[in-house]
């Protein structure tokens, strides 16, 4: 062994301590007049158009909350700042960013993740450490179902997702004279843990009409088509479609359900907003039903942003490019108010108190009603159904919220 | 005396660093754990890719056959597999303390063999391609993996599988499995060390010279390759098992099977610390991570970008490796007066035979 | 699976959808493949970037659509600015890795196509994007067909092209010279020719190529930042499957590819379909290794 290779060794390894202490400048959870949320969200890889609105949403909760007098804990006026890191729309980079946080930033109050596979790796950690987390985008069930105590969740759960268009089918079937038994359901679901969730509760529902499923294909993840899929929905008609991708998976079916002219008169999409398939596919889109967890039309309201139409117009004002806001940027602002909210309600910075505060939370917000259940879901707050009528997302669905009455058969001008 | 204790300081002073870390920087110890899998990723692509020019860009398989079967084990010991996973991890199952370590001690033991018999199997196929056609048979195979897993309804298809939960505190959590992934690479490291200071060594070099002479001189060239592999998968597998225990939560695609990123990373490593060397793979590993965790909290944003140029450059610019490199500035340092390995190392030919490049060629331009 | 095969029989039209579908998309394999052959056979370089270069010539259409101008038009925009693209790349890159060991282009290009990707995601935010074309789209044989007229004229298109690219090798004499270049490259430079030249023109040729594919491939699929990898592995596969410089191969196993995708993805379920891509790869390979073998035995 050489003496230079040697000191390469210990460079290399000098090096390397240097910089992976370097990599983490210590920050502690309250630095001054500033109490810094940590989040690692997906800037990169395949959830990134999500990971991007759930920032805008978290970057206008902090930003409204700073302007509206920040947060006031034992008397003193403090301002939200956040944290962020990419986890580049994987679970493996979320879990090391997760103890990053913790351990090397010293972070002690944590906004999630987006996307169900992502929050997933992140729960059990925070869990671990007993630091708190709001999460604003991870909608899988089997977070809930964990006994986890330190997870809290502003949105509705993954498997009601769709189940609102199956009961809708069941009703249509009814109005026409068939038993709900007799619909036919096609099915394609993107392979991955949110959509296999969102599948699951469909999947109940289904049983429950006892409804018949024809095509159950699950869509890969480098989704860019699915006309083979598409084609099988041409030759067996079924009566409902039910389509969940995330954004690419919305944006490839309604470009090829125009294309291949599938005619089905009942189509569910989930993340239409996100995707902006009106925008890109103007009327071919029309009658598509899409779940949201919230809708700028809904009658909600709270003190920071006002009504959730007065939460719309903020949004597309403070960012380019929005013809509609989709519901994952609201959620995530909603998760930053609930912090808020905590902070003020535990007068203090302790993990264990604030954890405490968070599940007696009840707040009426713009997004909703936030009640969380001891699982951490919220359940104050129902999932809509909107359907697509003349480039507009109106409310058809449950009845209660409904703003409009359901078009179906499904129509396209032109076609 | 002198020299003797100047060949066993680099030695110790891996270990004594290796030992040091978690101690001295008790907050990063998940970052090191990572770090040492990352070296051995470097040094089980090396085994092949370096040793016998067999370069493989599929090893990632071995990683994620080596998860899923850890996995499979620590719940089928308990439960049945594919009703917790049917749901999704939308039961709980609670693991005693002694339930999750004899599931995991069955479950890392189960994962090196297994992935060792897929390596075999594997093996037994793909050696006959040769040059890039086994770059990208086995990329191919390690690709499939991931598809076909996240197509079997068994272990959660693209759902995933939610793991078992550590039963103790957070900080034991983090050192117990910085303890396991520092002891296996390790175990590699000194198990590498004494095989290629042997026959096998000589005859791995051979192979990767000119494998039909190797033939010839009676060298049993497949065997060779067969244990080679075997090695890699058995350590790689078991790696695979420690990490998804790690992470907590494993799927196919991205945790499991992550071929177009720890893949070809492992690859990467190896060139920038130069291959066909028993050291450059370490220090390949170390400078890698430490660059990618610097570039991911001064440059977010441009993180991506950054470690494509730095590839770019390593391996356009810096072909050799850095221990390579070294080698041919003061070769006599080696030991080595007239030698012209470090010219072989950069040899173009090295992956095609002349006559091969030849056909090539002619059919190429017809 | 057999009500799937039992569906193809009740109603054989299908079998033309998918089918045309398969083709239409196998056209854009081919250009792919193509430049990825004319290459590795040229210069051997393995390009992993190929598919990166593909989608680059896709924003080069959505940005046309931006600025107002219809994305067909894209096509000419896009040859050019990629040949442009891939000169310099040559230049700075690529030239260095010629002669080197396998690995050296490999990673060198997978280098590559990491920062493309995620320029493109700085530029173009990863959010899914098309470029539309607003042509009709009509049914035939009593609405069980559906063929978009873009698909067709991108099919169209791309034949085109490649008769021309191949018209180009053929007659032209920088084609000759990047014929006789990858025979033999020391003859070449005897002969007078430039091969550094030759080379970087070959190079430059590819990634216009891929431009173009983009250009089509935006029109009827959808674009995002990080799909490049997938065009990528697909001109692998057909490329290897065709074997070098065998062009009708490349077109046959391209259109091959199209198609069986669609059939595996209608017969196995979507998700399988990436796995038969793939999993036809090792196939191939096993079975010409299997060939190999028999071969060897011969010659004992």
């Amino acid at each position: 062994m050489s003496k230079h290779l040697k000191f390469l060794t210990a460079l290399a390894f000098g090096v390397a301590a240097a910089g992976l202490v370097a990599a983490g400048p210590a920050s502690a959870k309250v630095e001054g007049d500033t109490i810094i949320i940590g989040s690692a969200i997906s800037f990169t890889g395949k959830y990134s158009t999500n990971g991007i609105h759930a920032k805008n949403g978290y970057d206008l909760g902090v930003k409204r909350v700073n302007e509206m007098g920040g947060v006031k804990v034992g008397g003193k006026v403090y301002k939200l700042k956040i944290k962020y890191y990419d986890d580049e729309s994987t679970p493996l980079r979320t879990a090391q960013l997760a103890e990053r946080l913790i351990k090397q930033d010293g972070i002690k109050y944590i906004l999630g993740p987006y996307s169900s596979a992502t929050t997933k790796a992140m729960a059990p950690i925070t869990e671990k450490y007993k630091i708190p987390m709001v999460e604003a985008e991870g909608a899988s069930r089997s977070l809930f179902t964990q006994g986890y105590k330190y997870i809290f969740a502003v949105l509705s759960t993954s498997e009601q997702y769709l189940a609102s268009s199956i009961a809708l089918a069941a009703e249509m079937a009814k109005k026409a004279g068939k038993k709900p038994s007799d619909v036919r359901v096609a099915m394609a679901f993107e392979n991955d843990p949110f959509s296999l969730d969102v599948r699951a509760g469909v999947m109940d529902d289904i049983k429950k009409f006892g409804m018949k499923i024809v095509i159950d294909d699950k869509l890969p993840r480098d989704l860019a088509d699915m006309s083979a899929t598409l084609t099988k929905v041409k030759a067996l008609k079924p009566d409902l479609l039910v389509i969940s991708g995330h954004s690419k998976g919305a944006a490839t079916a309604a470009r090829q359900i125009k294309e291949l002219k599938i005619d089905v008169p009942m189509i569910a999409i989930t993340h239409c907003e996100a995707a902006k398939i009106v925008k890109l596919f103007g009327a071919a889109t029309n009658d598509f039903l899409c779940p949201t967890q919230w809708a700028e039309t809904l009658s909600y309201k709270g003190k920071y942003f006002g009504t959730a139409a007065e939460y719309d117009k903020l949004f597309k004002a403070t960012y380019d490019g929005y013809r509609n806001v989709p519901y994952q940027a609201a959620q995530a602002s909603a998760a930053v108010l609930v912090w808020k909210d905590a902070f003020e309600r535990a007068n203090s910075f302790d993990t264990e108190k604030l954890r405490q505060a968070l599940s007696e939370t009840n707040m009426k917000t713009f997004y909703g009603d936030i009640r969380f259940a001891p699982e951490g879901n919220n359940i104050a707050k129902p999932m809509v159904l909107r359907q697509i009528q003349d480039g507009k997302f109106n409310v058809v669905a449950p009845s209660k919220w409904a703003s409009h009455k359901v078009n179906w058969p499904r129509t396209v001008p032109g076609m | 005396m002198n020299t003797r204790l100047r060949r066993t300081l680099p030695y110790a002073g891996l270990l004594i660093a290796g030992i040091a870390a978690p101690f001295l920087f008790p907050d990063y110890t998940f970052q090191f754990t990572v770090l040492w899998v990352m070296i051995l990723f470097a040094l089980t692509w090396d085994i092949l890719g370096g040793q016998m020019g067999y370069n493989s860009l599929g090893n990632i398989a071995f990683f994620g056959v080596g998860m899923y079967i850890c996995a499979v084990v620590q719940i089928g010991l308990y439960y049945d597999v594919a009703q917790y996973t049917a749901s999704y991890g939308a039961v709980k199952v609670e693991f005693t303390a002694d339930q999750y370590f004899t599931g995991l001690a069955v479950g890392l033991i189960a994962a090196g063999l297994g992935a060792m018999v897929f390596s075999i199997i594997l093996g037994w196929v793909v050696f006959g391609l040769r040059g890039p056609y086994f770059a990208i048979g086995t990329l191919g195979v390690a690709l499939s993996a991931g598809e076909l897993t996240g197509a079997w309804d068994y272990v959660g298809g693209g759902g995933g599988i939610a793991l078992p939960i550590y039963p103790g505190e957070p900080d034991d959590r983090s050192l117990f499995f910085y303890v396991l992934s520092f002891t296996l690479t390790i175990i590699l490291f000194f198990l590498l060390r004494w095989i290629y200071l042997g026959r096998f060594g000589l005859a791995a070099n051979a192979i990767r010279d000119d494998e039909e002479k190797a033939e010839g001189m009676g060298i049993h060239t497949m065997r060779y390759k067969t244990v080679g592999w075997a090695i890699a998968a058995f350590f790689l597998g078991i790696s695979g098992a420690l990490f998804g225990n790690m992470i907590g939560f494993i799927e196919p695609l991205e945790v499991a099977f992550p071929t177009v990123t720890f893949g070809l990373f492992m690859v990467v490593m190896c060139l920038l610390g130069g291959r066909g060397t028993l050291w450059g793979p370490v220090i390949g590993a170390t400078l890698f991570h430490t660059f990618k965790e610097v570039t991911w909290i001064y440059l977010l944003g441009w993180q991506w970008v950054a470690l494509g140029a730095l590839i770019v450059v390593s391996v356009v610019f810096f072909q050799q490796g850095i221990v390579g490199w070294v080698k041919e500035k003061w070769p006599e340092k080696f030991g080595i007066a007239v030698d012209d390995r470090a010219l072989a190392e950069t040899d173009p030919d090295l992956d095609e035979a002349p006559s091969q490049r030849l056909r090539r060629q002619t059919e190429a331009a017809q | 699976m057999l009500d799937n095969i039992a569906l193809l029989g009740i109603a054989p039209l299908l079998n033309v959808q998918l089918l045309l579908d398969g083709l239409f998309i196998g056209a854009i394999f081919v250009l792919a493949a193509y430049g990825l052959a004319l290459v590795w056979g040229v210069m051997n370089v393995k390009n992993l970037a190929q598919g990166d270069f593909v989608m680059m010539g896709g924003y080069i259409a959505f940005v046309m659509t931006k600025l107002g101008i219809h994305p067909i038009f894209g096509l000419p925009v896009a040859i050019v600015f990629m040949f442009g693209f891939g000169w310099v790349v040559y230049r700075v890159i690529i030239y260095r890795v010629i002669g080197k060991d396998l690995f050296t282009s490999l990673l060198a290009t997978f280098g590559m196509a990491i920062v493309i990707q995620q320029l493109l995601n700085l530029i173009f935010s990863p959010d899914v994007m098309v470029a539309e074309s607003g042509f009709a789209i009509r049914s035939y044989l009593g609405g069980m067909v559906t063929v978009a007229d873009i698909k067709l004229i991108s099919f169209l298109l791309a034949t085109v092209l490649a008769t021309l690219v191949i018209t180009f090798m053929k007659y032209s004499r920088m084609g000759q010279a990047i014929r006789a270049t990858a025979q033999d490259p020391r003859a070449a430079r005897v002969m007078g020719i430039d091969t550094e030249r030759v080379y970087a023109f070959t190079f430059a040729l590819n990634a216009a190529i891929c431009g173009a594919a983009g250009v089509l491939i935006s029109m009827i699929w959808v674009l995002q930042p990080f799909f490049g990898m997938t065009y990528s592995i697909r001109a692998f596969v057909i490329v290897t499957a065709a074997g070098l410089g065998n062009l009708p191969g490349v077109i046959i196993a391209g259109l091959g590819l199209g198609a069986v995708e669609q059939f595996a993805g209608f017969i196995l379920g979507a998700e399988l379909q990436q796995f038969t891509v793939v999993g036809l790869l090792v196939a191939i390979l096993v079975w010409r290794q299997i060939q190999l073998r028999r071969h060897r035995q011969v010659v004992r």
